[in-house]
């Protein structure tokens, strides 16, 4: 009996608490900053595309959702020559973005994205391409890479020593 | 057999082996660099350190290089020793030093053997706050890229293209850490083995251009066992295909034909399937002089049932290039006394020659990997460093096997390859090479000899009857220093033990092959166990002798003139490779209809009035009969797109729509197999080729994808976002999807090479019994021909005379290109460039005599044909002998050998 009064009791302060409860589409939501929503593709500082098409977002995504093709530009830079999404498919666990070397895939706050055909859920390239560096303003794969594709020349990445002369005699 | 103690338990080893290889023969795991299975150790990498403890008691030990200390009985050694494993551990972080942060855009990721090996020690982060070093790269040709910042300094690629593969434009340069492997200048590596450096990186120095062209990681690849069809010694290959187009092709481990290593006209010829001249839809032409147009594969069927309906003399043209079944379904479609074999009278007589000293067994054949191990090896009249290369890369390490049997008196193990090389170096093998001009394997015969190729063959003859000269026909007329050349090789070859003659069809000389077989019949009879091996022009050369056709092109020709027949079904082959122009148009025009069968647009195809679309290598199932006899079976590795289908499904197809109650019962490949072993004793051995269709593997199909395969729910979603199922394969114990048992399949259905913890292709450790030994279960591949030892005891006894020349007449021979002469790789953009333009090969002397130099313009005439060709100088080449590219494109087609004549072309200023 005491304790059906005290649930009472408890119920009954609820109603001068303040509201959980978000009138949503109404009132905009205010999501934590590691929420994991709408997947995009960003560009390096220097405003190109970041991703290298390593495939290992496609290789980590568990539901397979991620298909891409590797390219290579004159200077042997790889980029994507398509990247698909099919977003009827991703579970938006972020495994992508974990899996990503370049910080190029990253997952955003929007969720926002239904569609009534499921046909529309599907994101190449131009769609998921964003025209900054997201989450992570500084990172650039290229400079710190050992290749030289074009970005800068052998040897003059972060933490690199300038080529070996290899006809050099000098010990 | 010997035990020794590993981490405390009993393993039995093989005696003779080196700790590393016993280690990972019995599946334990032991990170490694510089040690391969086929170059031996060199202790370079300091990456296999293990303890040896002296006894039971001993608990200090000493840490030694497994790869340099022999497996000798009782042998204490630990692997998990925690002060050898953070000594290995410290190993791969000085290794790692230097490494760049390259694995995103790097090709070896994903496959890469010091990923591999860094994840095995634990290594995980650099602690070096030391800038990196950096090297320049190298421009290495259309097959290689260069990316020297990746290199761990190994020293595989040198010890692999220098020391084994022989070829002498890269090596190492610099000194300390500054060592650097490449060319002495950039340019392309000129070996015909230099894609083997991609799978012998142990990380991406050398990495593959055309499948960075088209990039995949090796997980998203599909794949499946197969069968390289770009010359007749049938490695094993494993292609990889993604998004329905072929991506690479990899090295597929047999013991008994190419072990380790593939050459660059297999690896990268593959490119054939993708190319733009594919045919891909069925095309009808209504009569003659109008355009082919696209028709539905019911049109088109109904258009073959007419044109070969009962009232029409029908006959076939095989294909030397087609799998056994489709040119088995074609024999069945038009009857044996009809099937033709798609090659000229004069081939396919060599061929019929060479399969009747193979099965009537003057000797037997030995596999590919035998010929590596053959006491003596004279070679007639083959340029095999062109028509069978790794056929060449075997006899190359002939001197390194003098070199191990020296060694081995001193106690020094083969697998010590330091001091082995150091002597193999200045070893020649015996190797005898009597070639028409000089061959790639010139540097590491004992004695080489350029003739004409009746010249050859009386050498060949002349060798026979000294080696038994109460019965073998002697040879008339031989100069003194012939004589003296014969009884060299002759006693060489009757001293050693298991003597090799290789031969082959390349010159398409019936006395050669003659020649050889006697040598054989002589061996035999003074009591030597002699080996013949014969390099064949096509992947299925052997297959189409095997079957029997009824002639060449010439009696199919004079068939059609005759009115004996009035229309051709052709498959799988372009006949204005095969004989002159005019020939194939005659050929064309005395036929009624002509129906090919054929997966790219060529002149033939071009002229037919149905073309059905037909499946290349990668898209289908067959099998292929290699020189040897062995029966090998290929899978697809990709669903070929629209109406392409197998040879045999189209002919099958035909013959239902005719009502041939026969075609009925072909459902699957399986199917014909057994219907080929039912008529023909030869192919009894058919069924056992490889696991039918009906093999499972705990209750399930084999996976062509890996576990890991990626994109599966996203590749079509641009067409239509609902998934298929994974496509139909009846003919085959394989799917194509990634579901299926992890374990090991059985030796002929292995798609890739993996095991858990080990990516690269050095996975296939895990699938050896032995490291460097056969396969888990057994080699694929069965084969057809066993002779019975010395069944064949008569000579031949056609010896050619020496024929003095006419004034002016040349006799021209044909000449072998490992690029070019084979007719689907030329088509591959990375091979395309490495082909030669046509011309005409002629000695300085006979240049100079004729006004001719190099590049000059010269008119070449056989039989009433005439061309122009420019002049190339080979001063290997005889006197009086003028050499023809075969199968290059554009020119012209010749029947070799001939005699003809060679003039100056008359210019215009």
């Amino acid at each position: 009996m005491l304790s059906i009064l005290r649930t009472l009791w408890g119920v009954f302060l609820h109603m001068f608490r303040s509201r959980e409860t978000i009138q949503y589409p109404e009132q905009n939501i205010l999501d934590p900053p590691r929420f994991r929503g709408r997947i995009i593709l960003s560009l390096d500082p220097d405003g190109q595309e970041r991703c290298v098409a390593c495939y290992l977002c496609s290789a980590a995504c568990p539901v397979d959702c991620i298909a891409l093709q590797a390219a290579q530009d004159v200077n042997g830079r790889r980029y994507p020559e398509f990247f698909r999404i099919n977003f009827s498919r991703c579970i938006l666990c972020g495994f992508c973005e974990e899996a990503c070397p370049t910080y190029a895939i990253q997952l955003t706050n929007d969720f926002e994205f239904s569609e009534y055909d499921r046909n529309n859920m599907v994101y190449e390239k131009e769609d998921l391409l964003i025209s900054g560096p997201g989450k992570h303003p500084d990172y650039n794969f290229f400079r710190v890479a050992g290749v030289a594709v074009g970005v800068k020349g052998k040897g003059e990445s972060e933490n690199e020593l300038p080529p070996v002369d290899v006809r050099s005699l000098l010990p | 057999m010997v035990t020794i103690h590993i981490d405390g338990l009993p393993y039995e080893v093989e005696e003779g082996q080196n700790l590393l290889q016993a280690c990972l023969s019995r599946g334990l795991n032991l990170p490694y660099f510089c040690w391969h299975p086929a170059l031996g150790s060199v202790g370079a990498c300091r990456q296999c350190a293990v303890k040896r403890f002296k006894s039971e008691k001993d608990e200090r030990g000493e840490i030694i290089m497994a790869c340099m200390t022999p497996a000798e009985a009782g042998v204490r050694i630990s692997i998990d020793d925690p002060e050898v494993a953070a000594f290995r551990k410290s190993v791969i972080e000085w290794l790692m030093l230097n490494h760049p942060h390259d694995c995103p855009v790097c090709d070896e990721g994903g496959e890469c053997h010091l990923q591999d090996m860094t994840v095995m020690t634990g290594h995980a982060y650099r602690e070096n706050r030391f800038k990196k070093r950096t090297y320049p790269n190298q421009y290495l040709g259309a097959f290689l890229n260069h990316e020297m910042n990746r290199c761990i300094q190994c020293y595989r690629c040198v010890r692999y293209y220098h020391d084994y593969a022989g070829a002498g434009d890269l090596n190492v340069f610099a000194s300390r850490d500054h060592v650097y492997f490449g060319r002495g200048r950039a340019g392309r590596l000129e070996s015909g083995f230099s894609g083997n450096l991609v799978e012998i990186c142990p990380t991406g120095v050398f990495t593959d251009k055309t499948l960075g062209r088209h990039y995949t990681r090796k997980w998203d690849l599909q794949t499946a066992p197969s069968v390289c069809v770009h010359c007749a010694l049938g490695c094993n290959t494993i292609p990889g295909s993604r998004y329905g187009e072929l991506r690479r092709v990899r090295n597929r481990y047999n013991h008994e034909v190419n072990g380790y290593f593939l050459c660059d006209r297999g690896r990268y010829g593959y490119e054939f399937v993708n190319c733009d001249r594919r045919i891909r839809a069925p095309l009808v032409r209504t009569s003659r002089g109008v355009e082919q147009v696209l028709v539905s594969t019911e049109d088109a069927l109904k258009s073959a049932a007419a044109m070969l309906s009962e009232r029409r003399k029908v006959i076939g043209i095989g294909s030397p290039r087609a799998s056994l079944e489709s040119n088995f379904a074609l024999l069945r479609l038009v009857g044996p006394k009809n099937f033709h074999a798609g090659i000229s009278d004069k081939e396919l007589e060599v061929l019929n020659l060479i399969r009747d000293v193979l099965c009537l067994g003057a000797a037997r054949t030995p596999t590919l990997s035998e010929t590596a191990e053959a006491g003596a090896v004279f070679v007639l009249g083959e340029d095999v460093s062109n028509s069978a290369p790794l056929l060449a890369l075997n006899l190359r390490q002939l001197p390194r096997r003098k070199a191990e049997i020296a060694m081995a008196k001193v106690k020094i193990p083969p697998w010590n390859d330091a001091p082995i090389q150091r002597i193999a170096e200045f070893e020649k093998g015996s190797l005898y090479i009597a070639s028409p001009c000089a061959t790639g394997l010139d540097e590491v015969a004992s004695k080489s000899f350029h003739g004409d190729i009746s010249e050859l063959a009386r050498l060949g003859f002349a060798v026979a009857s000294v080696l038994d000269p109460a019965n073998a026909p002697g040879v008339e007329g031989l100069t003194e220093k012939e004589k003296i050349r014969a009884g060299e090789i002759a006693s060489a070859l009757g001293g050693a033990a298991r003597p090799l003659i290789v031969s082959g069809a390349g010159c398409a000389s019936l006395a050669l092959i003659e020649a050889a077989a006697n040598i054989c019949t002589a061996l035999g009879k003074i009591g030597g166990q002699p080996q013949i091996f014969f390099a064949l022009p096509e992947a299925n050369s052997l297959g189409l002798a095997l079957l029997g056709a009824a002639g060449g092109l010439e009696t199919a020709c004079s068939a059609l003139r005759s009115g004996r027949a009035d229309t051709v079904v052709v498959i799988e082959n372009d006949l204005f490779r095969r004989c002159a122009e005019e020939k194939a148009i005659a050929l064309f025009d005395s036929a009624k209809y002509l129906v090919a069968i054929d997966h790219l647009i060529n002149p033939t195809t071009s002229k037919a009035d149905l073309v059905l679309p037909a499946a290349a290598f990668a898209e289908a199932s067959g099998t292929l009969v290699n020189n040897e006899g062995r029966a090998q079976r290929f899978y697809r590795v990709l669903v070929p797109e629209f109406e392409v289908k197998e040879s045999w499904r189209w002919i099958r197809d035909i013959m239902r729509f005719l009502g041939r109650s026969e075609a009925e019962k072909w459902h699957r490949l399986d199917d014909l197999s057994v219907a080929m072993a039912a008529l023909n004793p030869l192919f009894a051995g058919l069924v056992s080729v490889a696991p039918d269709a009906d093999f499972r593997l705990a209750g399930g199909k084999i996976p062509r994808q890996a576990p890991r395969y990626s994109g599966r729910t996203a590749m079509r979603a641009h067409i239509d976002v609902f998934e298929q199922p994974p496509p139909d394969d009846p003919d085959t114990p394989l799917t194509f999807s990634m579901e299926g048992d992890p374990r090991q399949p059985p030796p002929s259905l292995i798609p890739r090479y993996w095991a858990p913890g080990w990516n690269s292709v050095q996975a296939l450790n895990k699938f050896q019994q032995e490291i460097g030994g056969p396969l888990r279960g057994k080699d694929p591949g069965v084969r057809l021909i066993e002779p019975i030892p010395q069944a064949r005891t008569e000579y031949f006894r056609d010896v050619p005379a020496s024929a003095p020349k006419a004034e002016g007449e040349m006799s021209l021979i044909p000449l072998h290109h490992i690029f070019g002469s084979e007719e689907l790789s030329a088509l591959s953009p990375g091979v395309a460039e490495l082909c030669p333009q046509p011309y005409v090969a002629l000695n300085p002397e006979d240049a100079s005599f004729l006004g001719l130099f190099e590049g000059a313009l010269a008119k070449v005439g056989v039989e009433g044909l005439t061309c122009c060709l420019s002049v190339r100088i080979v001063p290997s080449l005889p006197r009086a002998v003028a050499g023809l590219p075969v199968g290059l494109r554009g020119a012209p087609v010749f029947e070799l050998p001939a005699s003809g004549t060679v003039v100056r072309e008359a210019t215009d200023e």
